[in-house]
């Protein structure tokens, strides 16, 4: 089992709906975020291409983050999902400064805070919050090794990229494009 | 053109608008635990090379000074941790691919033997001093006679502990002027170069003090020689890397790091010791002070810089 999610940058409209519905549904802090959407605006007028690309932990096969923990707290949990045990963190912040994608934070509670791909909603037979509520269906959610999965299918039909491969980290979030 | 912004407002504590999730907790640590290393690698050495007695301050008394550098570096480190209360877990496994892990157990081992070395030492240097107990003078007599085995463990882990301040940092490939395997060796020569200009200026004796004088003098120039080689490889490396480079050549982090940490720390004590082994006379303060505010102003600029430098994307 391997999960990944499947980003449409050509459907997305940067509305920050999966923000809001991350935050809701994981009681993320306030003034805090587990994803976000950034806008890349390439050439100049008119011949501007615009590409919205709402982004979170790449949940990745080699994370640095993992490596780098000296407690264990990072870890793969089952089908590849990135997690952090909070009673092992001892907040160090060597995953932070780990991972090429700034996709952690330290939690005002102590331990060290990211997306967990809604690993409580997956574990159920659910989609994470975010691809629940994006108004436009442009996130695709599911497990690689299963060919019928929402995102292997929409992968083998769609080119895609992932973000900085060169940094050798493996991601498994797929950008279409 | 191309820009690239974070259009639902992301500002993470301490992660945004620029990564800042080390401070100067961390660079006073690695300086400490630098520092350190250098002192007990000397003494070792030299205990090792049977010159104990000529030169007392590298062997006997400076390395007392080492326990409380290094619990002060322990202290910054606990400062800098977010999750406090849960310390312990760093103590409750060994993660060999992480260096924050196997630096931790380094100074578990380090600490208590600075303490062990220092006390085999202090009836030499304070005659008065009394043990009061039987067993406490049995241990005591128990290390004197295994100094030998204790020097070559010291320097054994005085190099790790050296290296490790290092590699801390460059085992983060995300952050591209860290991820150079360059910064270990510097970061152990630096701290080495600290170690040497400390017992320098506490030092009584002038053969002593020449020594090290000799001994800094070769240190400096490993490190401007891997200084050079480091901003080299970023030179002929890809655009990551070359931004990196950038940092320092041109951008913000110039001036502090070429006036400071280089021309200040290790350039001008370098001509100042030249001068005083040609004859000259100048306090051994201040090529001293020098070198060690030059130290600590790498480790600054470094992990400061190193969190400005980044991948592209
Ligand atoms: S994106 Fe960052 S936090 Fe997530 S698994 Fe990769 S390295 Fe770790
Ligand atoms: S902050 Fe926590 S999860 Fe991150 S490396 Fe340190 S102990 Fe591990």
């Amino acid at each position: 089992m391997r999960y990944a999610m499947a980003i449409d940058t050509k459907k997305c409209v940067g509305c920050g709906d999966c923000v809001v519905a991350c935050q809701t549904e994981n009681n993320v802090p306030i003034g805090y975020c587990r994803d976000w959407v950034v806008e890349v605006t390439h050439g100049t007028y008119p011949q501007l291409e615009l590409e919205i690309r709402s982004e979170r932990c790449n949940h990745c096969d080699n994370a640095p983050c993992v490596r780098c923990c000296p407690t264990g707290a990072s870890h793969y949990a089952d089908g590849g999902i990135v997690l952090v045990t909070e009673e092992k963190c001892i907040g160090c912040g060597a995953c932070i400064a780990s991972c090429p994608y700034d996709a952690r934070y330290p939690h005002p509670e102590g331990y060290v805070d990211k997306c967990t791909f809604c690993h409580h909603r997956v574990e159920k037979g659910q989609k994470p919050a975010c691809v629940e509520v994006c108004p436009t269906k442009c996130l695709y959610f599911g497990d690689l090794d299963d060919p019928h999965s929402d995102v292997s299918k929409v992968l083998k039909k769609r080119k895609f990229k992932t973000l900085i491969p060169e940094a050798g980290t493996d991601p498994q979030l797929y950008f279409l494009i | 053109m191309r820009e690239e912004l974070i259009i639902s407002g992301r500002m993470n504590y301490k992660v945004d608008p620029n990564l800042h999730i080390w401070g100067w907790e961390i660079a006073l640590y690695l300086f400490l635990g630098g520092l350190a290393a250098g002192v007990l690698f000397f003494a070792a050495l030299y205990y090792i090379r049977k010159r104990d007695d000529e030169y007392e301050a590298a062997v006997k008394w400076v390395p007392m000074l080492t326990p409380f550098f290094l619990v002060i570096g322990l202290g910054a480190l606990f400062l800098d941790l977010h999750h406090k209360p849960f310390f312990w877990r760093l103590y409750t496994t060994i993660k060999l691919q992480s260096p924050m892990s196997w630096g931790a157990w380094t100074l578990m081992v380090i600490t208590p033997l600075s303490i062990v070395w220092g006390a085999t030492y202090v009836r030499e240097m304070f005659p008065k001093w009394d043990w009061k107990y039987k067993w406490l003078y049995d241990l005591e007599a128990f290390f004197i006679k295994n100094r030998m085995t204790l020097a070559w463990i010291m320097i054994t882990f005085a190099s790790i502990l050296g290296i490790y301040t290092g590699i801390l940092l460059s085992a983060f490939n995300a952050r591209p002027l860290w991820n150079t395997s360059i910064l270990g060796p510097l970061f152990l020569v630096s701290g080495m170069s600290a170690g040497a200009a400390l017992i320098m200026m506490l030092s009584k004796n002038p053969l002593e003090r020449k020594r090290f004088a000799q001994m800094d003098l070769m240190l400096i120039g490993i490190e401007i020689f891997l200084i050079i080689h480091m901003f080299m490889g970023f030179k002929a490396s890809t655009a990551v890397q070359i931004e990196t480079a950038n940092l320092f050549l041109g951008g913000p982090y110039t001036l502090p790091f070429w006036i400071f940490a280089v021309f200040l720390g290790m350039v001008l004590p370098a001509m100042l010791e030249i001068w005083e082994l040609k004859g000259k006379h100048i306090p051994v303060y201040i090529p001293a002070l020098l070198i060690i505010f030059g130290n600590i102003m790498l480790r600054f600029i470094i992990v400061y810089a190193g969190q400005a430098s980044r991948y592209l994307y």
